[in-house]
């Protein structure tokens, strides 16, 4: 697996250094192992979550033998498990940005509702394929660049910003559609859901390019620098000459257009789009987000951990289905993994400024 | 160089995007499909022009079909009378909302009040205000715990949907000689009463055949939660041999994973009896070979007893001078036999 950890050095209550600049911290602890450092930390969580999703897998291997023992059931369900974690995955990338930022986006199952049902219209499906996934896309960004004004201009708190954008995109969604279901009757974007490529379906093939595309944004490009720095100390990073607010509005329109992505998807899977789509989005996006090591206060975080997470939750929900167990002990399960996660991250983060406090004495 | 392209891009995109809420408000030309009784050619003497009345009318603004159905339903039953005036208001985001606005309606005293509440319990004070204050309350769907509360209650039978669901499958699995089904189940959002009454006739249906559902994963009442847990269920079930879906706009869904899934080994029944339903059975290409109907023509119905009510009228078949008290609708199984007679009956 690939270090993609974020720079060290840069949790909330970090000194104000410049957070762009590289710290180097296992230099100035020559005996500690890079395995130990808080660098390899990200892997190292990582790691954990792949572990769980082992143990999921065991689980399912013990209490299912007669499935598991077909190897062309085995990697049907892979692919099911990967399809049903497309389009949340996708959210969730532009979700990881939004927290890693400093901010939260609560809007965004009603910006994937308010997309697909936009993009679904019969106007727009008059346009063709083309017509409304550009639809989809544009509704989402321009969504997202209201949450980001609001936010940075307006001086709104994210959380309120986005609660009032959820509600309001809802009501969006469910007027434009008249409360109806829209169907979709144009077999380009309802065979995307069926499509495969070289044997890979095709959602998966799109949530492997966002999320290589977000790995990239964040981890090599200035932006995703910048990402970092504004999370991890708004006025370090405004001292350090980053836009902070031109910035902030990209990130809440970045989570907007993966919204746009991910209405496209989930209206090809379910051949129709309505207001009450993507229900609760934003709770799994959050969620996968945090347990895949991301602080939501800001500054650290990771894509690849965040698509863990996804797939932690789209394995657990496959594991309950194969074995007709209820969806109510379900939830509680999520539930305990998220708090478990919390805790973990806690117990990192604690130890991360007794290692600073140490420091600096 | 760089900043002027970059602004063409930005002021393309906005240009684009601009069309594009173009495109959304001419958009939609909603289906006028509705379900009354136009009395066309009927001898029917209540009928005839009568007394006037006005009827007040409430439903939730909810993201479903069938609640948008009732509401349309409701308006064009009115709009068939010509000694019917209609007062619809708004019953807002919750039951508060509507707790508020039937209020206002209440102290404009029209002289029925027509409502499908958020929730019975919730607004069961009201239809007591209501009915002290003289106005004679018609409960759609949601009974009111308080029986002084409503004048009339018309309700569709979430037992009998599942009861009908699951002898037609016991028949279809009889008929093939099938002993030891393979049977899923998608409910909607399971928390709600109504969801477990329909699983529990369910149930019923098939211990009369010995059949048992092995596996049971509900959505939520929209398509994309349908898509996921029809999608769940294939995964498990590697083979199938029949599948009730208890709504038919979360079977949008269900039918678009059995397609993606390319599995077609075995028949699905759906719920409600929307039209796309109705169509998908007739053409007969799909899995879907059935529908047990919960139909919103209730609404329909219940202006038309509203209007009775309001005139003092007894429903003529009957002996009663007056509209009976409580009417509960049965659910039909529809099928590619009957699909014809039904299609006006989809919403």
């Amino acid at each position: 697996m690939t270090d993609q950890s974020t720079k060290p050095g840069v949790p909330a209550q970090s000194p104000p250094v410049d957070p762009t600049l590289p710290t180097d911290t296992t230099k100035e602890q020559p005996r500690q192992s890079w395995w130990k450092s808080d660098g390899a930390e990200p892997v190292r969580r990582n790691l954990g979550l792949v572990g769980v999703l082992v143990v999921l897998v065991i689980i399912g291997i013990v209490t299912r033998p007669e499935l598991y023992g077909n190897a062309s059931w085995v990697t049907d369900n892979v692919w099911t498990i990967l399809q049903q974690a497309s389009a949340i995955g996708v959210v969730t990338v532009g979700m990881t940005f939004v927290i890693i930022g400093g901010g939260i986006d609560l809007s965004v199952g009603a910006i994937v509702a308010v997309a697909g049902v936009w993009s679904t219209t019969l106007a727009t499906q008059s346009y063709g394929a083309a017509g409304m996934i550009f639809t989809a896309i544009v509704v989402g960004v321009v969504v997202g660049l209201i949450n980001g004004l609001l936010v940075s201009y307006g001086r709104l708190v994210p959380f309120i910003a986005t609660l009032a954008m959820m509600v309001a995109a809802r009501g969006l969604a469910a007027q434009i559609s008249g409360k109806q279901t829209q169907v979709s009757s144009n077999t380009t974007i309802n065979d995307i859901a069926s499509t495969k490529i070289l044997g890979i379906p095709m959602l998966v093939i799109i949530l492997a390019l966002v999320v290589a595309a977000g790995w990239v944004l964040l981890n090599r490009t200035t932006f995703g620098r910048r990402t970092v720095a504004v999370g991890g100390n708004v006025e370090a990073a405004r001292l350090a000459g980053i836009n902070v607010r031109v910035h902030t509005v990209l990130l809440y329109a970045l989570s907007g257009l993966c919204c746009g992505i991910a209405a496209i998807m989930l209206t090809s899977q379910a051949t129709s789009a309505q207001a009450a789509m993507a229900n609760l989005y934003e709770l799994d996006a959050i969620a996968a987000a945090i347990i895949g090591g991301t602080l939501l206060s800001g500054g650290r975080g990771t894509i690849i951990g965040a698509l863990f997470g996804v797939l932690v939750f789209s394995t657990i929900t496959n594991l309950f289905a194969i074995n007709n167990l209820s969806t109510e002990v379900q939830n509680m399960v999520k539930g305990g993994i998220i708090v478990a996660a919390v805790l973990v991250q806690q117990f990192r983060y604690r130890s991360l400024t007794q290692l600073f406090g140490r420091k600096t004495a | 160089m760089i900043d002027l392209s970059r602004r063409r891009i930005l002021f393309g995109g906005a240009a684009l995007g601009a069309g594009a809420v173009l495109t959304a408000c001419t958009s939609n030309t909603p289906s006028e499909n509705t379900q009354i009784n136009t009395n066309e050619n009927s001898d029917n003497k209540n009928a005839a022009p009568g007394d006037k009345v006005i009827i007040g009318f409430s439903a939730p603004a909810a993201d479903h079909g069938w609640v948008a159905a009732i509401t349309n339903n409701a308006k064009a039953q009115a709009a068939a009378y010509k000694d019917v005036e209609f007062r619809s208001v708004e019953a807002g985001a919750d039951a508060a909302a509507q707790r508020a606005a039937l209020s206002t309606l209440i102290a404009q005293k029209p002289t029925v009040i027509v409502l499908l509440p958020h929730d019975g319990k919730e607004l069961n004070s009201v239809g007591l205000q209501a009915m002290r204050a003289g106005i004679p309350v018609v409960n759609l769907d949601r009974a009111f715990p308080d029986r002084g509360a409503y004048r009339l209650q018309i309700k569709g039978d979430n037992f009998g949907m599942g009861l009908a669901a699951g002898a037609y499958i016991g028949e279809q699995m009889k008929a093939k000689g099938i002993s030891n089904p393979i049977i899923g189940e998608i409910p909607g959002i399971d928390s709600l009463e109504l969801t477990q009454e329909r699983t529990r006739g369910f149930n019923e249906a098939l211990a009369v055949y010995g059949f048992k559902v092995a596996n049971r994963r509900p959505a939520e009442f929209t398509a994309d939660t349908g898509q996921r847990a029809a999608t769940e269920i294939l995964q498990a079930l590697p083979k199938i041999d029949a599948i009730w879906n208890h709504d038919d706009d979360q079977g949008i869904g269900v039918l678009a994973a059995m397609n993606q899934a390319n599995r077609k080994e075995f028949i699905m029944v759906g719920g409600a009896g929307s039209k796309q339903a109705i169509d998908a059975i007739k053409a007969d290409n799909t899995p879907l070979k059935a529908t047990v109907t919960y139909s919103p023509s209730m609404a329909s119905s219940a202006i038309s007893l509203a209007r009775l009510i309001g005139q003092g009228k007894g429903m003529s078949d009957l002996v009663e001078l007056q509209v009976p008290k409580e009417i509960t609708l049965s659910s039909e199984t529809i099928t590619k036999d009957n699909a014809d007679q039904y299609s006006k009956l989809g919403f």
